[in-house]
Order: structure tokens, then C-alpha cells, then sequence
């Protein structure tokens, strides 16, 4: 048999030519620009001046930024330490042998996700309201203490982001848990059951350790997706910070910087605190992940 | 038998509660849509009456849908969504599965350098690139155009290195050799050998890709300023600003942008999380 002739020259970068071409003009050119941008104070994409520094050390002495992030980081722990759980309960629920009807609660639950956090805002921004929301209303029937009331969108802001973000990602964040349980080896499990280790003590010391891996990635997406929010609160607030900015977040603030005051140097700028944050967040996790491997 | 159903009794009861609290929501808007004015506010759900199950089924209308198509122009939103979703999702598919493709079965020089460009793009927030994008296509004209929401869409990182994941492992070197012997062109050997073998993925991140394209709120809404060019996202949000309080109607335009994604991804189900999970577990 005679051997095969080698590929053209060409054909390895034909095939990369589109993803290099675009990402170098929309990715890399803007990611320069940005640092260029957040060196500059622009009044529009026409007038601008150079600041040097300034953008950064304002946007350290700025109340309102500090309270975007303190906002932000509230969300990001609601997210980590209720729906994460949740999304794993869930997975949990699923994942017991000689369950019915699996695929199905699976699809009801993965739903929400395929919404767009538009038309998640503006359902619940409906479902939210004081007198006529369905959530009051369901919470008072419940429960006669509940004040129907209850100002979810004008005084409890993050708790509501917290409640529409639990309906919309713990059944996503299920999908990896779910996918990871079926991982954990059964024999182990079962071996475990016979020797008389109880529902929790299998938990901790066999399915933990087991899906670890896993839950430090979803996590990390978890931690990097809630750092980023901005459209679903921006429309459940009727596209505002809702009252005096209780529902502002990094993004969004960047968002009124760049667009509505037209300052895109600062909104860059604070598009690098940002990313620096996210990257630091990156790092200490896979420190965190290659520490516990050895 | 009777004993094990007996057993699992309380986990149904459980997963039945939460997929219940689930779809909720989702009942609630079904029902609003095709509720009248007056009989919104009335009942949570579908108005009370002596029908079948305690239910005024005849006071249920289609006027919410009616008004919507005839006052607002809805129908243009959606060809909008539609155009831009398909758009974006194929040819996004189509570059990412080339890039992926050239660095998971080709040697050359500068292979190494791509794919370390790849893996460190997705770390980029994209939140990042919103102001400086903004600044370039206000440069290169494309401000208010199709073409400056759809081409800054069609490389993304992550794609490539899913693709060049999937073909690393599915797509076989003796396969290609064997075709390139038999005289088979490059392009013919990507179309004919190589896409078909990774179908799941590309079934995958078609939905992903369409997905995102059609629920794309802040794309549209910095990029677009004509009215007419809306896609459903900004639409729908705008639809509030003019029927402030008309909630029957926001309904059923939020229930016309929903229906569609969740159609398509009950076609798409089984290879859509089979490619969401498949990176996660075996990395």
C-alpha cells in the first residue's frame, strides 16, 4: 500500500482562516481598543481625551460603583449558596434508582433556561407585582402571615433577582450534577449501604469526593455567569436600577456609563475591573482544584 | 412491586411539587394570553365558570394575538428573530466547526499558538467588549445593521474548542488518509467525512447558537435603532413601554417569543444535553 499523500499546505489554515479572521476583528482588536478606551474620558464615539489613569482611581472613590459591586456580590452568594444546592437537590431527587418518568421531570425542570432573561424579566415583573402578582398571592394562600404586600420590586430587590434566578438556572445547573451522580461508581455506593452507612455519611464520603470536580466547574460558571448580570434585573426594573439603584450591578452600571451618559472610556474601564475580577476568581479556583488533586 | 412504588412515594411526591412550582409560571402566562382585559385580574388562572372543570372556556379569546398582529408589528419581529437566529446559528456552526477541525487533525506550524489563543479567549467576559465593540462598528459602518450583530456572533471561542474536542476523539486520522489516497479533495473530505461524524455536536450547538442569537437582548438593543429592524427581545420589552398595563397582551407576545425556542428544542432535546454534558464529565 502506498503511503497517503500529506495534506496540502492550505487546508489547515483554510479551515481556521474564518474563526482567526473574525476573532482578530471582533475579539482581539476591541480587547486592545478597550485598553486604549479606558485611558480615554469620550463624550460619544467622537470626542474624547486622554485621562490616563483617572477613570480607574475615580472609579475607586465611586460610591455608586462600590454599590454595584456590593450588589453583584450579593447575587453571585445567593446564587452559590441557595440555587446551587437547589440544582443539586434536584439532581439528587432524579437520581435514584427505579425512578420513573426521569427524562420527563428532567425536560420540566431544564425548561426555564431555554427563556431569554428578557421575557423572563417581563414575566416576572407581572408575576412580581404587589396586589395582582401571582407570587404574593400564592405565598399568602399559603401562608395567611404573608403580606400581600409584599414590595418585591421596590424594596426587596435581590431577594427577587435571588427567587427569578433560582426558577431560571437550578434546573440548568441540575443537567451537570445530574450527569456527574451517574459518575459515582454504584457498587462502591451499595458496598457502603451493606456495611451500614446511613443516606448522609454515603453522601459525604462517597458521592462528595466523587462529584467534586464537577461542582468546582459549576461553580466557577456559576460565580463568572451571576458577575455579569445585568439584563435580567434591568428589565424586571422596568429598564432602570429600580428605586434609588437597589437592583444596579457592575454590568449594568457599565451598560449606563457607555450608553446613557455616552462615556464609553469609563464603561471600559470598568469593563477591566471587571475582567481582572473574574480572572482572579478563575485562578484561585483552579489553584483551589490543583491543590486538593495532590 | 406495591412496596417499591410505596417507597419512592414521597420522592414523586417531592419532584412532582418542584416540576409543578416549575411550570407555574409558565401556566400563569398561557392563561393571561388568552384572557380578556377584564377577566385578568378576576382569577390567577382561567376565569371561573360552570364549564367543563369549573371553567369559563368561552370567555377565553384570541384578541390579545388579534390586536397584537394588527396594532403592533409582532409578525415583522418575528421574521426578524427568525432571520437573525438562523443566520448566526448556521454560520457560526459552520466556522466553528472548520476552526475546530483544523486544529484537532492537522500539524502545522502555529497550531500550538491557536489553540493557546482559544483556551485563553474564554476567559474573555464578554461584558468587556461591549463598549470598545460598540466603538468599531460605529468605525466600520456597521452601527444599525444585520451585519454588525450577526458577524461579531460567528467565532466564538468556545465553539472552536468544543468542536476541536469532539473531532479529536470521533473523527479517525486512517479515515482521512484513506480518502486522501482514494483522491478526495480537502473541502469534500470536511463536508462528506468529517461533519457527518460529529452530528450530535453540530445538532447541539446549532440549538446553543440559536438560542442565544434569539433571546439576545443587549446585542440588539445597542447595535439597532431602527424600529422596524427589532428583533422579538427588544420588541417585546418596548411592547411595555406603549401597553403600560395591558398584561393580557405583553403575555401573549412573551408566550409568541417562547414558543418557538421550546418547540425547537423538544425536536433537539436528547443531543442538546448530550453536548452540554459531554465537555464537563469526561474533561
Amino acid at each position: 500500500m502506498k503511503p497517503a499523500p500529506p495534506h496540502p499546505r492550505w487546508a489547515p489554515w483554510f479551515f481556521v482562516a474564518p474563526f482567526l479572521v473574525l476573532f482578530g476583528v471582533f475579539t482581539l482588536w476591541p480587547l486592545a481598543q478597550s485598553l486604549v478606551l479606558a485611558l480615554q474620558q469620550t463624550f460619544g464615539p467622537k470626542l474624547t481625551v486622554f485621562v490616563g489613569l483617572g477613570n480607574f482611581e475615580f472609579l475607586l472613590r465611586d460610591p455608586l460603583f462600590w454599590h454595584a459591586v456590593r450588589n453583584t456580590a450579593l447575587y453571585t452568594l445567593g446564587a452559590v449558596a441557595i440555587q446551587l444546592p437547589g440544582a443539586l437537590g434536584l439532581a439528587l431527587l432524579l437520581n435514584r434508582p427505579g425512578l420513573r418518568g426521569r427524562a420527563c421531570f428532567r425536560l420540566i425542570f431544564f425548561a426555564p433556561s431555554l427563556v431569554g432573561l428578557v421575557f423572563v424579566g417581563v414575566m416576572f415583573t407581572l408575576l412580581f407585582q404587589k396586589h395582582t402578582g401571582l407570587i404574593n398571592a400564592g405565598l399568602h394562600t399559603l401562608w395567611r402571615g404573608w403580606d400581600p404586600e409584599f414590595a418585591w420590586l421596590d424594596q426587596h430587590v435581590m431577594p427577587s433577582l435571588i427567587v427569578a434566578s433560582v426558577w431560571l438556572y437550578a434546573g440548568f445547573n441540575m443537567i451537570y450534577f445530574l450527569a456527574a451522580l451517574q459518575n459515582v461508581n454504584r457498587e462502591l455506593l451499595d458496598a457502603a449501604s451493606i456495611d451500614g452507612a446511613g443516606p448522609w455519611a454515603r453522601f459525604r464520603h462517597i458521592v462528595l469526593p466523587e462529584i467534586r470536580p464537577v461542582a468546582g466547574f459549576v461553580v466557577l460558571l456559576s460565580v463568572i455567569g451571576s458577575f455579569q448580570l445585568f439584563e435580567l434585573p434591568w428589565v424586571l426594573l422596568n429598564n432602570s436600577a429600580g428605586p434609588d439603584d437597589r437592583g444596579l450591578t457592575i454590568v449594568m452600571y457599565l451598560y449606563q456609563t457607555g450608553f446613557l451618559t455616552g462615556d464609553l472610556g469609563y464603561a471600559s474601564a470598568i469593563g477591566w475591573v471587571l475582567g481582572l475580577l473574574l480572572a482572579g476568581v478563575a485562578l484561585v479556583q483552579t489553584r483551589l482544584a490543583r491543590a486538593e488533586e495532590n | 412491586m406495591h412496596r417499591r412504588i410505596l417507597a419512592l412515594l414521597p420522592l414523586y411526591a417531592a419532584l412532582v411539587f418542584f416540576a409543578a412550582l416549575t411550570l407555574v409560571p409558565f401556566a400563569w402566562m398561557l392563561a393571561a394570553a388568552f384572557k380578556s382585559r377584564e377577566d385578568f385580574f378576576a382569577s390567577f388562572f382561567l376565569p371561573h365558570g360552570d364549564g367543563l372543570l369549573g371553567i369559563a372556556w368561552g370567555r377565553l379569546t384570541l384578541a390579545n394575538f388579534q390586536r397584537l398582529f394588527a396594532e403592533f408589528p409582532i409578525s415583522r419581529a418575528m421574521l426578524n428573530s427568525l432571520f437573525l437566529a438562523s443566520v448566526t446559528s448556521t454560520l457560526a456552526t459552520l466556522a466553528c466547526a472548520m476552526g475546530g477541525y483544523g486544529l484537532a487533525k492537522f500539524a502545522f506550524r502555529g497550531r500550538s499558538a491557536i489553540t493557546a489563543l482559544v483556551l485563553g479567549a474564554l476567559i474573555i467576559p464578554t461584558s468587556l467588549l461591549i463598549a470598545p465593540s460598540y466603538q468599531l462598528l460605529w468605525q466600520l459602518g456597521l452601527l444599525d445593521s444585520y451585519a454588525g450583530l450577526i458577524l461579531p456572533a460567528l467565532a466564538p471561542a468556545f465553539g472552536v474548542f468544543l468542536f476541536r474536542q469532539a473531532m479529536l476523539n470521533t473523527v479517525p486520522r486512517e479515515l482521512l488518509e484513506a480518502a486522501r489516497i482514494d483522491g478526495a479533495g480537502e473541502l469534500r473530505i470536511f463536508f462528506t467525512i468529517v461533519l457527518p461524524l460529529v452530528r450530535p455536536m453540530i445538532g447541539a450547538f446549532l440549538l446553543i447558537m440559536f438560542l442565544g442569537a434569539w433571546n439576545n437582548f443587549i446585542g440588539p438593543q445597542t447595535v439597532l435603532q431602527e424600529p422596524g429592524a427589532f428583533p422579538l427581545s427588544v420588541a417585546i420589552n418596548n411592547l411595555r413601554g406603549i401597553y403600560a398595563t395591558d398584561y393580557g397582551l405583553i403575555m401573549a407576545g412573551t408566550l409568541l417569543s417562547i414558543a418557538p425556542v421550546m418547540c425547537l428544542f423538544l425536536l433537539l432535546q436528547r443531543e442538546f444535553i448530550a453536548g452540554l454534558t459531554s465537555g464537563a464529565v469526561k474533561g
